[in-house]
């Protein structure tokens, strides 16, 4: 079993819990992993990405090769698509729908969906939107990676304490929003799917 | 023994403390910076009294953590690449000196300069102060080779260089530590003239050092840091050096390839192992992460018709990082077509944060110079060389750190004023101070602004060693009292500010401008953490 998994968005959306969140999920599972960050210059506002690997036997190489990709995992739409080449094609993209518009040209939204939705498959939520809702705007992340966990073999059980282990120190309401979140997220998900 | 899931960062970080070491000395810099944080938030490190503050520049980092060594104890200092030619100085004498105390010298390079303004690679450095070299492939080995890296440092009373990249310094993976070791007890050198280097003691210094070469290079042959890994297919021989042996691994596993390989995570360069990979296959490729280092010397090594290729001969690129697809190619290996990006995507460079002070300096700044044109404003390297971006495009210049000051000055003394340099508080302490000094001795009409965010923002906002003495350090210096001005980067003082700015543009001599307000990051982490506190 081998996961390669793309995580994007823009720098400051916390695309680094959500890879700490699958992290220590993963280690749960006594799995392998390599995760590179992005730390540095482009955390200010610019695009970022981490690459995630997951497997049962070691993992050799801390960057997925382009065209292996099993799963791109996107907190923002348009960076959703910078990475297209890194997905198999068989992969999977999940984005939030919530555009990061901090650039002059940024593109037309619908132009943008109607490219992720081009691949065929894909899941499209608005995790802003399901985070306000659960009551906590800063935990879309969450709603996003919930979205994604079912395309990831790790247990439902594994992400749940994985998250609460990251969620710990700031509290169990801290841990309870998150989780609800995220189990928002993965219902959204398959609610997507079976449209 | 405990397993974590570590950056290469932290790796190098526990394993220093596990290894006996009393201090840590550095600077902040991308990708080196997670060190000595790691050991500033570490219990057991404060529990156990290890030095972790920060240092106001490599050099003075490099220094302390020889005087350390002087003393008998473990060090570490770390830094980026470019701090190194900062701390250049010490460095390559520190190798004459010799140690007494181990001391490993933790440089971290940024090949495809994610964060940098250059991509230097440091193993020349190693070369050229003529001392070991480490470069580990993976966390693992990060972890382990620092424990050896200070056994090897105090056998040869040699300082030893661990050179990471980007990929690995953060990069997260499972490592195992080992049993713990207790820091070395205050002990002077043997010698009391080792570290004097007056010339008659340097040549004999300078002497054993050469005389350690042959027993460097046997240590590379046998430590078992450097790996022959024999292989069926003799048509080449694949020498992969640190991070890129696991872009090859990557290759070797998928398509099931069968080179001899040599892993490399040691220098110098194991002769024996290469005279016998070179000697097996009928030519060699060259997996390097940085510079041609190990492609250069082997076909120096060979002065004969034996193929070496690499990034020289355009089997690989010259520049930038090295990843799995583009070792596939130099490999042979084809690959599919890859999808491409759909052209609507566009580029998303950093900018400045929402309600960032250094918009609000720039902003009044280009009003005030509108009068005189363009090209005038020299700047330095932190968060407000984003001023060079659009909208702003308010600077002229990005060099190296205290830049700014010396190049206006450069400037103004060839007649081009007003000049104007644009600084960064913890910039000015590590490097804009003695260019100050030299402008006041001199009373060159220059304006200096010190951006004051009170933080090392580009870093990730480390604690500032000018924040509340910038006053006092331009006083001391000798800037006039009149000429050393405040303004307050906010919106609603913007025509204040220009007036400020004019002002000082007209003035003849050295006018500072100190423009004081929290960077928004670190003013929104205070607040949260007060809130968290008051909600306890
Ligand atoms: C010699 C050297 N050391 C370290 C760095 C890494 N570095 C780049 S910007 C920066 C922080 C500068 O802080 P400051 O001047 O206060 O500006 P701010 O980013 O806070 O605006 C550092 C440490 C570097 N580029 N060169």
């Amino acid at each position: 079993m081998k996961t390669d998994i793309i995580l994007s968005g823009v720098g400051g959306q916390g695309i680094l819990s959500i890879a700490a969140a699958i992290g220590m999920a993963a280690l749960e599972d006594n799995l392998f992993l390599k995760q590179a960050e992005v730390h540095g210059m482009s955390q200010r506002g610019g695009a970022v990405q981490s690459h995630l690997r997951i497997s049962d036997t070691e993992v050799a190489s801390d960057l997925i090769p382009k065209g292996k990709a099993d799963l791109i995992l996107s907190v923002e739409p348009m960076e959703s698509l910078r990475y297209l080449p890194w997905l198999n094609p068989s992969g999977w993209l999940v984005s939030n729908t919530e555009a990061f518009i901090n650039i002059d040209n940024y593109p037309d939204k619908e132009e943008i969906y109607s490219e992720i939705r081009k691949i065929k498959n894909h899941i499209l939520i608005d995790a802003d939107r399901i985070a306000v809702e659960a009551g906590s705007a800063r935990s879309s992340n969450m709603a996003i990676l919930g979205a994604a966990s079912s395309l990831i073999p790790i247990s439902h059980e594994k992400f749940h304490s994985g998250i609460r282990k990251i969620f710990e120190r700031k509290g169990e309401d801290m841990v309870k929003l998150n989780l609800m979140v995220f189990d928002a997220g993965r219902k959204a998900a398959s609610d997507y799917l079976s449209r | 023994m405990q397993k974590y899931l570590f950056l290469g960062d932290e790796a190098i970080a526990q394993a220093a403390i596990d290894a006996g070491m009393s201090g840590i000395y550095a600077y902040p810099g991308t990708p080196s910076t997670e060190i000595t944080e790691y050991v500033q938030n570490s219990k057991e490190a404060a529990e156990k009294g290890i030095h972790s503050e920060w240092s106001a520049n490599e050099k003075t980092a490099m220094e302390s953590a020889l005087g350390m060594s002087y003393a008998g104890k473990r060090s570490m200092v770390c830094m980026k690449h470019v701090g190194l030619n900062v701390a250049a100085d010490p460095f390559m004498n520190a190798a004459i000196t010799g140690i007494n105390g181990g001391m490993i010298v933790t440089v971290a390079d940024d090949p495809s300069m994610h964060s940098s303004q250059n991509e230097q690679d440091s193993r020349y450095y190693g070369k050229f102060a003529l001392i070991p070299v480490l470069e580990p492939s993976n966390q693992q080995e990060a972890y382990d080779l620092v424990h050896y890296g200070f056994e090897l440092s105090e056998k040869f009373k040699t300082p030893v260089m661990l050179r990471i990249t980007t990929r690995l310094s953060h990069s997260r993976s499972g490592v195992e530590s080992r049993e713990k070791r207790k820091q070395n007890p205050l002990a002077l050198p043997v010698d009391l003239s080792q570290f004097i280097l007056l010339p008659s003691l340097a040549r004999e210094r300078y002497k054993i050092l050469l005389r350690s070469q042959s027993d460097f290079e046997a240590e590379s042959d046998s430590s078992g840091n450097n790996k022959y890994i024999p292989g069926k297919n003799r048509k080449t021989g694949i020498i992969a050096c640190g991070l890129a042996y696991n872009y090859y691994l990557e290759n070797k596993i998928s398509n099931h390839l069968d080179y001899p390989l040599l892993k490399i995570n040691q220098y110098p360069l194991p002769r024996k192992l290469i005279e016998k990979i070179a000697s097996e296959t009928d030519e060699l490729l060259i997996l390097e992460e940085g510079y041609p280092l190990v492609e250069e010397s082997l076909k120096g090594f060979f002065n004969s018709p034996y193929k070496v290729k690499g990034r020289l001969d355009g089997s690989l690129p010259r520049d930038g990082e090295l990843n799995p697809n583009l070792i596939a190619k130099a490999l042979g290996i084809k690959e599919a077509d890859f999808p491409a990006v759909p052209e609507l995507v566009s580029a998303r460079p950093p900018a400045f944060c929402k309600g960032c002070s250094h918009s609000d300096v720039y902003l009044a700044l280009n009003e005030a110079l509108a009068q005189y044109g363009k090209g005038r404003v020299f700047s330095d390297i932190g968060c407000y060389t984003l001023g060079a971006l659009a909208p702003y495009n308010a600077i002229n210049s990005c060099v190296d750190m205290g830049a700014s000051i010396t190049m206006a000055k450069g400037a103004a003394d060839a007649g081009l004023l007003p000049a104007v340099a644009v600084i960064g508080d913890s910039t000015f302490t590590h490097s804009g101070m003695t260019g100050l000094l030299d402008a006041v001795l001199e009373e060159t009409s220059i304006t200096v602004i010190i951006s004051d965010n009170s933080t090392t923002g580009m870093t990730g906002g480390q604690k500032s060693s000018a924040t509340g003495r910038l006053r006092q350090i331009c006083e001391g210096l000798g800037v006039e009292k009149d000429h050393i001005r405040f303004l307050n980067p906010l919106r609603k003082y913007h025509l204040e500010n220009i007036g400020i700015i004019n002002e000082e543009l007209l003035h003849q001599g050295v006018s500072v401008i100190i423009a004081e307000r929290e960077c928004i990051q670190t003013a929104g982490k205070r607040h949260r953490n007060l809130s968290g506190l008051k909600q306890k």
